[in-house]
């Protein structure tokens, strides 16, 4: 499985994320995405016309969305992930890979535009990344009445790791996430998953290490 | 009367980025154009035009009139390096700041874990520290460090050595031992272009022997580590550098820093400083 990656870009993040939950092997092909804006030469949009990243090649099977890479990948490598313990969990997992594009068009667009002066209409790409929040901190809450800690149900699926990555670098598009208690304790759910891996701006937890010696017990 | 602020020379574009659409951009506060012109490349501000350069792969500009030559990079010149045009990464900070991190080693390893340092290798040993009156620059050499992934063409874990220089006020060189090229030194440049006193725009750059590495694999090592460290600058208080001695506790690792704000107040540079402990 060959991936035009970028190491900036959370869409492409996500795919490197499965990958590491699941084992899958995959081969990266960088993209000079910025400066260079390779992703709009001839050459790339041969490969995706609609010029995005990620894309992703394997034998005659070329994937231009990141929904539909994750769903392979986690078909081929991790089946569990695509959340089919129930029509409930697989269509709740539908639906949140739908709805990562939405992240993708507000939040994604705002940190481009504030890290790397990519044009966007900022003011109206946050109201829709704050929006958004809302919407992912309210169905957590839902989720937390009914005991379950994630997105599609009581465990990881392909829904978490759509919407985790823009979730956590909302702040890099100057959108906070200080009013969102429950997509914190989520995120955090995710960064403890075994095997997980970072990305500049989405840190490993530390603070799983064990309590200092001396403290009363 | 020299202005030590507006006298400066000043990065404002990448030559190799600049369409014919040319780029708006602000120094200092002021709005900028960077332009093709009749085949050349010019900067003007309010009508006029200013004094301008392309080396080390961007366009310098300078406000006011040039106090001296642009800074030499010599390794800039030498054969087998590539040069990469990293890109710039827009962060809200003052430029100060942007250069104040990257000349500080102890952070390594909590910002850049396994990559460029790693716990428990957290001791920074003794290092020099100096300002050469000479070329009015300052120097650390002697810096020693324990590096997961020195570079991209790094296979494991190795101790680097560095040298930093600061040789403008908005200007980090640093020059870390080569991997592949014993002897020499990679060259890892951040060039600051101040749009605000608290805005700046960094352009990264480096100067290295590698010839195995894809570019666009060592454009993406570098804009990774440098967007480790985007947050961080981005949350640092207070938001302007104080060069009044007494607000921040000095470590051994901060000595380099120290240097750098006594040699910002003995120039006179101020932009993006605090100068009243607040
Ligand atoms: N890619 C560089 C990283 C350098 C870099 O630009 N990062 C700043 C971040 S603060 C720095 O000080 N780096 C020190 C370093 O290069 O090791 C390397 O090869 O090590
Ligand atoms: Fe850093």
């Amino acid at each position: 499985m060959i991936l035009y990656d970028y190491a900036l870009s959370p869409d492409c993040y996500k795919i490197r994320l499965l990958a590491a939950l699941t084992g899958a092997k995959l081969t990266l092909r960088a993209v000079d995405f910025h400066p260079g804006g390779e992703h709009r030469s001839p050459a790339f949009l041969a490969i995706n016309p609609g010029g995005t990243i990620p894309v992703m090649q394997d034998g005659t099977l070329t994937l231009t969305d990141s929904a539909a890479i994750l769903t392979f990948v986690a078909a081929k490598s991790g089946p569990a992930w695509l959340g089919d313990d129930s029509p409930e969990m697989r269509a709740r997992v539908a639906q949140w890979l739908a709805f990562a594009q939405r992240l993708s068009a507000s939040i994604g667009k705002a940190r481009t535009h504030d890290m790397l002066q990519k044009p966007a209409d900022i003011v109206a790409c946050r109201k829709a990344g704050v929006q958004c929040l809302r919407e992912i901190e309210a169905a957590l809450v839902e989720r937390h009445l009914t005991g379950d800690a994630f997105l599609a149900g009581n465990r990881p699926t392909l829904a978490d790791i759509a919407c985790f990555p823009h979730s956590m670098l909302a702040p890099d598009g100057g959108i906070s996430v200080d009013p969102y208690p429950a997509i914190r304790l989520w995120t955090r759910s995710v960064r403890a998953l075994p095997g997980f891996i970072e990305m500049p701006g989405i840190h490993r937890l530390h603070d799983l290490k064990p309590e200092p010696v001396g403290v009363p017990e | 009367m020299t202005d030590p602020i507006r006298d400066e020379w000043y990065p404002v574009a990448l030559v190799s980025q600049l369409g014919p659409e040319g780029r708006d951009t602000r120094l200092l506060g002021e709005p900028v154009r960077v332009a093709w012109q009749d085949g050349a490349i010019i900067v003007t501000s309010g009508g006029h035009t200013l004094p301008s350069q392309q080396r080390y792969g961007h366009v310098w500009a300078c406000p006011g009139t040039p106090a001296r030559p642009l800074f030499d990079i010599p390794e800039a010149d030498q054969p087998g390096r590539r040069l990469v045009d990293v890109g710039l990464v827009r962060v809200k900070c003052s430029p100060l700041r942007a250069v104040e991190n990257f000349l500080d080693i102890a952070h390594f390893p909590f910002v850049h874990t396994d990559i460029l340092g790693a716990e428990p290798h957290t001791e920074v040993g003794k290092y020099d520290v100096a300002i050469r009156e000479e070329v009015d620059e300052v120097w650390a050499t002697k810096v020693h460090f324990y590096q997961p992934q020195a570079a991209k063409s790094a296979a494991g874990g190795i101790t680097t050595e560095y040298m930093y220089r600061v040789p403008a006020p908005t200007v980090s060189i640093l020059y870390k031992t080569c991997p592949p090229r014993p002897g020499e030194w990679d060259v890892i440049t951040l060039f600051v272009q101040p749009l605000d006193e608290e805005l700046c725009e960094v352009w990264p750059w480096m100067a290295l022997f590698d010839d195995d590495t894809p570019m666009t694999d060592l454009i993406h090592f570098q804009q990774t580590i440098f967007l480790q460290d985007r947050s961080i600058l981005e949350n640092q208080l207070p938001h302007r550098l104080p060069l009044d001695p007494g607000m921040e506790i000095p470590t051994r690792a901060d000595l380099t820093s120290i240097a750098y704000r006594r040699w910002l107040k003995r120039r006179g540079y101020t932009y993006g400083a605090q100068l009243v402990a607040a």
